[in-house]
């Protein structure tokens, strides 16, 4: 089993993802970086005044947290397409045999 | 935050269970895993990401952007005083000029280090940190321990570092924003005159750059 390096700049895949996700539309002019920060930072500050637990984990439910809100609000993305996204992709998982890629069915 | 990587999770989700003789499924993502394939999904059916663009900048910043960057700008500054000037006075662009150029524009501001004062960096809002030259902030720098703590009790949080800094010297701490990140010029190790700059770059390691560290000493060079 690999231990995870505690050096990695990302300790999981989907940090990297919805690091790069962030910085993409915000590039494309969807959003200023000012604007993501401040929404981030409230967040994050949310999470302390709850005394959620002050680890890596929290800090990307909490980037995870403002970003879906965060498209939702500018109306690049609406829920129920996320949920049937979400939906179709944990069925790809269950029923593609381990080790084969897993993509999602044709609609 | 859970982890599906074990095969006895399956009960979980039996209503699903397509399996044939001892095939089993692909190992199931994490939920905030599969909220984000969502996110990117959808958002690439929109036409509003481009895939290969975003495993570009991924690959970039796991393979290639990280403190041995700032290491090198932080070496040349240490060799050549023209060079200190420039990026004293105009760091974003002396280090855009070097091909560095922030990944929203962010301006970067140098702060070196003297006999007289010790800078240490923070974000107090969240992490900004100046990406383009450093890599992705450390979990620690992230956290909100350092970021309430350091502030307020910078010299303690410094000491918890192993860094002790002498009651005669200032310390000076600098909140980053959005728009501002900070590099930390750190004073250069003694008894490194016949270095090359590559060399000099090995001693400088990245919390000496946020200014929770110092560079390594001659010794410890590998």
């Amino acid at each position: 089993m690999n231990l995870p390096d505690p050096d990695a700049p990302f300790a999981e895949p989907w940090h990297a993802q919805i690091f790069a996700l962030t910085h993409k539309l915000a590039q494309a002019g969807h959003y200023t970086w000012p604007e993501w920060a401040a929404r981030f930072a409230a967040q994050r500050a949310t999470s302390a005044r709850d005394a959620a637990p002050d680890l890596e984990a929290t800090y990307y439910d909490d980037w995870l947290r403002t970003f879906e809100q965060l498209l939702l609000d500018k109306a690049l993305a609406d829920k129920a397409s996320l949920d049937a996204l979400k939906a179709a992709w944990t069925e790809a998982y269950l029923e593609t045999p381990h080790g084969k890629p897993v993509q999602l069915k044709a609609r | 935050m859970s982890d599906s990587h074990h095969h006895d999770d399956d009960h979980h989700h039996d209503h699903h269970d397509h399996h044939h003789g001892s095939l089993t499924h692909s190992l199931l993502p994490s939920d905030p895993a599969l909220r984000v394939k969502a996110m990117e999904t959808l958002l690439t059916q929109k036409g509003l990401v481009d895939p290969d663009a975003l495993d570009a900048l991924i690959d970039a910043y796991q393979n290639r952007i990280g403190p041995q960057i700032g290491a090198k700008i932080v070496a040349r500054s240490w060799h050549d005083p023209d060079f200190r000037a420039e990026l004293l006075r105009d760091a974003t662009k002396v280090i855009g000029d070097m091909g560095f150029t922030g990944l929203q524009g962010e301006h970067i501001v140098a702060v070196e280090n003297t006999d007289e004062v010790h800078n240490v960096v923070v974000c107090t809002l969240c992490s900004c940190y100046p990406w383009s030259i450093l890599g992705i902030p450390p979990a620690w720098y992230k956290s909100e321990a350092y970021r309430s703590r350091v502030v307020i009790d910078p010299r303690g949080v410094l000491s918890e570092f192993g860094l002790d800094i002498h009651p005669d010297k200032q310390v000076r701490v600098w909140d980053s924003t959005a728009e501002i990140r900070y590099l930390v010029i750190p004073q250069r190790s003694e008894n490194t005159e016949e270095l090359s700059v590559e060399q000099l770059a090995s001693l400088v390691t990245r919390d000496s750059m946020v200014g929770t560290g110092l560079p390594k000493i001659m010794g410890e060079l590998p």
